[in-house]
């Protein structure tokens, strides 16, 4: 298991991040989490890539899990999705 | 909640598998033998759409296996285009698939011997519409017109 600060700990130290919502989906034991990430260094990369590129960064914490989910947006997307939401 | 039935098989039998089943992925591909990557590379290639899931699109045992296996359904892919892969009944390919497609999570998705991605991007990609676009270009699914989708959701 992990729990949510070091989770946040990780994803902050390994990339920029502009917004970041992190659910524990778990009901407590920690082993379930989504997250909503928007980073710039999500520019110019596929949906696919991005996951990779998150994976990558979170292996070591994603091992600890039984259910990792991510939505990953960059800052313009990101804006684009918060306005067709209202 | 599917967790107990899920777990105990590997923690109970073989806890020091499972603890090198966590060290294996963190090497990633070395570890993976010639023989087990040519196997998995033969269950790839097996069926233009292969799934790789946790239980049997009947009884999926996870519920991101089961949306995996919704979503491809909703785009009635036919039966004999696809073929699923029960991770669970084989320990060997659980943690297998898992560094040949260097992918930490199960469900994932192979369309004609490409890695499409998991459950989330499965979704994200039926929401956009490319999921329709990628099956009907590896001609998996004829082309249809929009509506389809909005009967094949209620039937």
């Amino acid at each position: 298991m992990i729990n949510l600060a070091d989770l946040e700990a990780a994803i902050r130290t390994a990339l920029p991040v502009s917004h970041l919502e992190i659910e524990d989906q778990s009901s407590g034991c920690g082993e379930s989490y989504a997250i909503v990430l928007v980073s710039e260094a999500f520019d110019g990369k596929n949906t696919l890539s991005r996951h990779r590129f998150v994976n990558d960064l979170l292996k070591a914490q994603i091992a600890q899990m039984h259910a990792f989910s991510q939505k990953t947006f960059t800052p313009k997307q990101y804006e684009d999705y918060l306005a067709k939401q209202c | 909640m599917f967790r107990a039935s899920l777990r105990s098989p590997i923690f109970s039998l073989r806890s020091s598998a499972a603890q090198s089943l966590i060290a294996s992925r963190v090497i990633a591909a070395r570890y993976l033998s010639q023989e087990a990557r040519a196997q998995i590379q033969n269950a790839v290639e097996s069926s233009p759409v292969v799934l790789f899931m946790k239980g049997t699109p009947d009884l999926p045992e996870c519920g991101f296996s089961r949306a995996a296996v919704q979503v491809l359904d909703l785009h009635r892919v036919p039966p004999e285009k696809m073929k699923t892969y029960n991770v669970l009944a084989d320990s060997e390919l659980r943690s297998g698939i898992k560094e040949f497609s260097d992918w930490p999570t199960i469900p994932q998705l192979y369309v004609n011997g490409e890695f499409v991605g998991g459950c989330d991007i499965l979704l994200g990609m039926h929401q956009s519409g490319e999921l329709e676009n990628l099956l009907v270009a590896n001609n998996v699914i004829p082309k249809v017109e929009e509506e389809t989708e909005v009967q094949a959701a209620s039937a």
